[in-house]
């Protein structure tokens, strides 16, 4: 099949099984890859009301047509499964060099099912694949396991690996790879350790079948051109995307002590120049990427190193900690990183505790003795480690992710854990920003910005404005930016490069055979939001309307200090949000895809 | 004419070895490309990129004479008369004659097409004298 590695690898963990089948030509064409592939899966694999840590769950790692190609930034690979963090969809994308080598394995799909009975890695070097055993791995930082397994395989290969976060099943453990780049959100992580698998060695040396060879080469050149001669290619290259920073802080975007504010006073010190003036060393990009945001950095005052921060780590783990210092937000990194936990839920998790201790509902007799004020790094560094580790009582406590902690502690604390849907919320505050809350409300895996970044469009069209065209923004952001982690390549080059969107299907085309506009490829791209959508209500009972709502902090407590001070969305225009978006959706006054809806995305057969 | 390499300004993304193996080879392969890149991470945290300088030393050791030289003036391997005896490997100082018998039928090196060069978004490949 053109564009495709043409074989789905089945691993079931449970009898040290491996089995591979030719990708469905059906799925390729109503799903073509990724995220796409990811969801089919889990919907169709991974029976109802299956425990999210227990055998029945199942983890997909899917590249895309584009994954490996001479595409810009075609490094993307999605991580799927029934998230242990929620409870509903989990899609976790990553970049580097790992969706790439799938292919050149031959590779579209792995599908993880079962638990092992010892800790495993799956070694794939082309067609010879095995199951070893990983006890000496196990207990190691995911940074050090990588070290050894690339150590002992050779440069060539490419390793995704969990720390202790994911062995330990903290709700949002995440996978590492490239020595920095992570499938971070949802506790993908947790599920890799539940099943004991504690890495996935891949190398692949086939060439990928292409339709036209000219035409693809000709295509690929010319999105590689309009990158290059993009007018901000310098300057995202040199900042990536840290370079919102500043912008955040002065439109009160930057998530500051628990999303009380949006502007933190110390922001010139963790920014973007901050940050490239003191402990950029180089840039670090994904397979293909001409205009690398990774950056690589050297903390002196630790001795130690790490990629990033990216802007999500310094929003939530800099400013939304108190902590002021890019060396200090830098090692944070470092740390979540080789524990394996999720840069921007630990974040924003650790805020709430700091809140929580600041407002006395937490002591130190809860905190192992811990003063967590907002500001204190080294208790910061101490809580990561407990987290991962599940040590003691708070670290126990934290590992559950904002929304089981805050139920578990009460209190009131409920009402400043910052999630929707039990995912952490991402690096913008939204007091009022109504585009960029509503897609936060309905991102489908939970509060994460990735799908709709809409924040320049509500300053653009008014922030505290609810009309519809702000909500069909959000919709048709949210049904074309995912595409590019379904087609397997950055989006990055779209947003953040203004590149002609149009420069893609040529490419698609060539590489595929198969002609697709952008018009067809937004309509897989809804098909796909519904279908995650029906998987939220197959999995939770008495899911709907209220599972949509935003952080409660964000329509009752304006922030008292910066750009954002005094402002705040009404909840009659939370309301508002959700009517316009359900009713242009096609879902009903619940959010439930309506019948006509999932017959006209021809989903109906599947959800049945 | 030559290729030149900054490894300090290499990001790693590799786009150089796709169009590589697309020219050299009429395939997307990015194990089937010309220039060397090897990451030293995480310590001390570089990459290292490794071009052929076109100095002819593989071409004077062949012994069917399958290195010519193009119109570019670039060293090439003829596919057809290479008999994989890997003379030419050694040879190289910049360790960019490859030989892989698992990929490939011949040898291959770089023919200065100049395409790492059309994708490299960093600056870090270009060619000079």
């Amino acid at each position: 099949m053109n564009g495709y590695g043409g074989s789905i690898l089945r691993v079931n963990l449970t009898e040290g099984k491996v089995t591979k089948k030719p990708t469905p030509a059906q799925m390729a064409r109503d799903f073509i890859g990724g995220r796409g592939f990811g969801l089919y899966l889990l919907f169709k694999e991974v029976p109802r009301n299956a425990d999210p840590l227990g055998p029945e769950n199942k983890l997909f790692v899917s590249s895309g047509p584009l994954s490996g190609m001479l595409v810009p930034g075609a490094g993307k690979c999605d991580w799927t499964t029934k998230s242990p963090l929620t409870g509903g969809y989990a899609s976790a994308s990553m970049g580097g060099h790992f969706t790439a080598e799938m292919k050149y394995a031959g590779i579209d799909s792995m599908i993880f099912e079962g638990v092992s009975a010892n800790p495993v890695y799956l070694l794939i070097d082309n067609d010879k694949i095995q199951l070893l055993d990983a006890s000496h791995l196990w207990g190691r930082g995911a940074v050090d396991v990588e070290v050894e397994l690339k150590h002992k395989y050779g440069e060539e290969f490419q390793v995704a690996a969990i720390g202790p976060g994911g062995e330990n099943q903290v709700l949002y453990a995440c996978i590492n790879h490239d020595f920095g780049r992570q499938a971070g959100r949802g506790g993908v992580g947790a599920v890799m350790g539940n099943k004991k698998l504690k890495a996935i060695v891949l190398h692949g040396t086939k060439s990928v079948p292409v339709a036209d060879l000219e035409g693809y080469r000709k295509a690929g050149m010319a999105l590689y051109k309009a990158c290059k001669d993009a007018e901000g290619l310098a300057e995202w290259s040199r900042y990536g995307t840290t370079v919102v920073t500043s912008w955040c802080n002065e439109v009160g975007a930057l998530p500051t002590r628990n999303f009380s504010a949006g502007s933190f006073e110390q922001c010139d010190n963790i920014n973007g120049k901050a940050m490239r003036e003191q402990i950029v060393i180089t840039d670090k990009g994904c397979f293909g990427c001409p205009s690398p945001c990774g950056k690589y950095s050297s903390m002196k005052r630790y001795n130690t190193r790490v990629e990033g921060p990216e802007y999500e780590t310094i929003g939530l783990m800099g400013s939304n900690l108190g902590i002021g210092d890019i060396q200090d937000v830098a090692e944070a990194n470092r740390l979540v990183d080789d524990e394996g936990i999720d840069s921007i839920s630990t974040g924003n998790t650790i805020a709430w505790a700091m809140e929580c201790y600041e407002k006395g509902i937490l002591t130190q007799a809860d905190t192992d003795g811990l003063e967590l004020k907002f500001g204190n790094t080294q208790a910061v560094f101490t809580l990561i480690k407990k987290i991962a580790h599940r040590e003691g009582k708070i670290g126990n406590l934290l590992a559950l992710g904002v929304k089981r902690a805050a139920q578990q502690v009460g209190k009131g604390s409920e009402t400043f854990a910052i999630h929707v849907k039990g995912m952490e919320q991402s690096g913008y505050a939204t007091h009022n920003a109504t585009a960029m809350l509503l897609a936060y409300m309905t991102c489908d895996v939970g509060a994460h910005h990735n799908r709709s970044w809409a924040i320049t469009y509500d300053l653009q069209v008014g922030r505290d404005r609810v009309v519809p065209e702000k909500v069909a923004r959000v919709i048709w952001l949210q049904n074309f930016r995912p595409m590019f982690d379904v087609l397997g390549s950055c989006r990055l080059q779209w947003v953040e490069l203004s590149i002609d969107r149009d420069l893609y299907p040529p490419v698609l085309e060539a590489i595929t055979g198969i002609k697709r506009s952008w018009e067809d490829l937004e309509a897989v791209g809804n098909r796909i939001w519904n279908l995650s959508r029906m998987y939220w209500f197959r999995e939770i009972d008495g899911f709907g309307r209220e599972w949509d709502y935003p952080p409660q902090r964000f329509y009752t407590e304006p922030p008292k200090t910066g750009a954002t001070a005094g402002q705040i969305t009404k909840f009659e225009d939370v309301q508002r949000l959700l009517d316009i978006y359900y009713e242009q959706r096609g879902w009903d006054g619940n959010g439930l895809p309506t019948s006509t809806t999932l017959q006209d995305l021809n989903l109906s057969a599947l959800v049945a | 004419m030559r290729l030149y390499a900054d490894s300090a300004k290499c990001s790693g993304c590799r786009a150089c070895l796709v169009a590589c193996s697309l020219n050299l080879f009429q395939e997307s392969n990015p194990k089937k490309a010309s220039l060397n890149l090897i990451a030293h991470f995480p310590n001390p945290g570089v990459y290292e990129m490794k071009v052929c300088t076109q100095c002819g030393d593989c071409a004077a050791v062949c012994p069917t004479e399958a290195i010519k030289q193009n119109e570019r003036g670039a060293f090439y391997v003829d596919f057809a008369e290479c008999n994989l005896c890997e003379a030419c490997v050694p040879e190289c100082p910049e360790e960019v004659m490859f030989v892989r018998p698992e990929l490939a039928n011949n040898a291959w090196k770089c023919d200065l097409c100049g395409d790492c060069v059309n994708v490299c978004g960093t600056g870090a490949l270009w060619i000079a004298e």
